[in-house]
């Protein structure tokens, strides 16, 4: 391992790019520029080989047969979850569960660890940044269970009031759910000290992780979290499939959380028993697939030095932020001096979905609405913002396309 | 960027930086909100009805250049309508833009609502153009409702 004073390998984009069959079209006549990777990434090759490879040769149900391919594809399966375990760095493979998504996971710990637990009055403990996926289960909860929701405000820049998240972890907060990085602002925050302060007070922390994982290092164990979710088709992986990593002893105390095969050891009509960990919380046939191509993906980010990827991805960042900020009529939405590479922005009296328009145009893909988090559009008084983000393949070249096109834009609505 | 130029043309582009019917109303006898979630347009239409004709309609609201200038272009064609023939040219705006950009469409009816004949190039845009004829719609039918272009057609 290098040590942290060494500059990290830099990466060979052309070469990445190369692996990326999607990159190389055409789009309204121009060269396709993908800045929509917080919405979903691209695949590599190595992730789409292993999804044909496991429908033309290891395809069967898990955990069920005695024939051979069930064990190609048990295999399979299970060497996904234990790749997940290594690139994050849990202790066991048992506190890896393989979930539909990172939505998946934070419905998860709400239903199983929240709701059994609290009583009225209880507190949960949210930021203004999170997603609607780290909102809502919580408010589904606080319907069923009379807790209250608690929310931790953020400055103009979009960084979390750390002094008000003191303040607001009292005697009832019994959870504290955080984002790792903003999918609006690509705010960085500072979930170590988080959770430090939390455990002083013995409350547990989940952590959506969804944004962070494609783009920087994670060690669940280092962060000491209690819970960390995070999809697959973020990081290079394909859709329908994710993973919730959460401490064994936490897990085993849980009920579950869907019923159905798999996660039983024995049923009859007068009791039925669950299965151990994780096979507790994964009901039913999986997207057997959707794992084995996670687990490719996990495999090709495995293959880079995640310090190297998060620098690359900081310098287009920082290309892209001095040159919108050049362009007149611009606020950049989200100034947090640590960020990942999300870019949101506002043009004086032109709409976000109106700059999405002419930025298709030009080939370039980026988001533009409420990014599924309303309550960070109030806080910041915008209907919308225009959203680029990067990922492993982006280049510098394509950045300067999106800002002539940007600019385009300004020309076109003067 | 031909096609660029077919949705953003003069009128739209004038229409969006100078709405025409850009306010609200106090004597309003019918008003309804539109929203779209997914990128956030929002547009209140008043409506004062007399003697069974629009008497007077107006529109107060955030969005897109389309949307603004849909509503704001609605706005302008609806004055004196009675409600059938409000009704009337609610279908046939929607026939336009929510048919294929090749198809044989009879603009001549529409007038000035013809620009957003360029909408059907551009399908992720057609609920910005219709939205405020929705809330149009949802105003004329009952008093004070909010019409997203999420919820079941109509």
């Amino acid at each position: 391992m290098s040590s942290t004073a060494q500059a990290p390998p830099s990466l060979d984009i052309s070469r990445i790019r190369e692996e990326f069959p999607i990159l190389h079209q055409q789009v309204h006549g121009k060269p396709l520029v993908y800045l929509d990777n917080a919405n979903t990434s691209q695949k590599p090759r190595l992730v789409l080989d292993a999804l044909k490879k496991y429908y033309e040769f290891e395809n069967a149900n898990i955990h069920r047969a005695t024939h051979v391919l069930s064990e190609r594809s048990t295999q399979a399966y299970e060497g996904a979850r234990e790749r997940v375990r290594k690139f994050v760095n849990a202790r066991e493979s048992a506190e890896i569960i393989l979930t539909t998504g990172c939505t998946d996971g934070l419905n998860l710990v709400a239903q199983s660890y929240a709701r059994p637990r609290l009583k009225p009055g209880d507190e949960i403990l949210v930021s203004w940044m999170e997603h609607h996926s780290n909102i809502v289960p919580w408010q589904l909860v606080c319907e069923q269970t009379g807790a209250v929701l608690k929310v931790v405000p953020i400055t103009d820049s979009g960084e979390l009031m750390l002094d008000e998240f003191d303040r607001l972890l009292g005697d009832r907060t019994k959870i504290v759910a955080i984002v790792h990085v903003s999918n609006a602002l690509g705010t960085i925050n500072p979930i170590e000290t988080i959770i430090a302060k939390a455990h002083a007070r013995g409350v547990p922390v989940l952590v959506d992780g969804a944004q962070a994982v494609p783009h920087l290092p994670v060690d669940v164990q280092a962060l000491d979290c209690d819970f960390y979710a995070f999809s697959s088709h973020k990081m290079y992986g394909p859709t329908g499939s994710g993973a919730l990593y959460g401490k064994r002893a936490l897990l085993d105390a849980m009920p579950p959380y869907r019923g159905g095969g798999d996660m039983i050891s024995s049923v009859t009509f007068e009791k039925t028993t669950y299965n151990t960990l994780p096979y507790k919380f994964e009901a039913g046939t999986p997207n057997i697939a959707g794992v084995v191509g996670f687990g490719a993906a996990v495999e090709y980010l495995g293959g880079f030095d995640m310090r190297a990827i998060a620098a690359h991805e900081h310098d287009l960042l920082e290309h892209a932020t001095r040159g919108i900020s050049e362009i007149p009529g611009v606020t950049v939405v989200g100034t947090a001096p640590k960020k990942a590479g999300v870019l949101s922005f506002i043009m004086d009296d032109i709409h976000p979905h109106d700059i999405g328009t002419v930025l298709d145009r030009d080939g370039v893909a980026i988001r533009t609405g409420q990014h599924c988090a309303q309550p960070i559009m109030d806080r910041f008084g915008v209907p919308a913002t225009a959203r680029a983000s990067f990922a492993i393949y982006n280049t510098h070249d394509e950045i300067d396309t999106f800002l002539r096109a940007v600019r385009r834009v300004r020309e076109m609505f003067a | 960027m031909s096609e660029l130029r077919d949705l953003y043309q003069e009128v739209i582009l004038d229409h969006h930086k100078r709405p025409r019917n850009f306010r609200a109303m106090e004597d309003a006898t019918r008003q309804a909100q539109g929203h779209n979630p997914l990128c956030g347009d929002r547009v209140t239409i008043f409506v004062r009805m007399a003697g069974g004709k629009v008497e007077d309609v107006s529109f107060q609201g955030s969005g897109c250049a389309i949307s603004k200038a849909s509503a704001s272009l609605m706005t302008d064609a609806l004055k004196g309508a009675t409600v059938a023939e409000v009704d009337a040219l609610f279908e046939q705006f929607q026939a336009m833009v929510t048919s294929a950009p090749d198809a044989d469409v009879d603009l001549d009816s529409l007038g000035k609502l013809a620009v957003f004949a360029g909408v059907r190039e551009f399908p992720s845009r057609v609920k910005c153009a219709s939205l405020a004829w929705h809330a149009l719609r949802a105003a004329l039918k009952s008093d004070e409702v909010i019409v997203s272009t999420e919820s079941a057609a109509d």
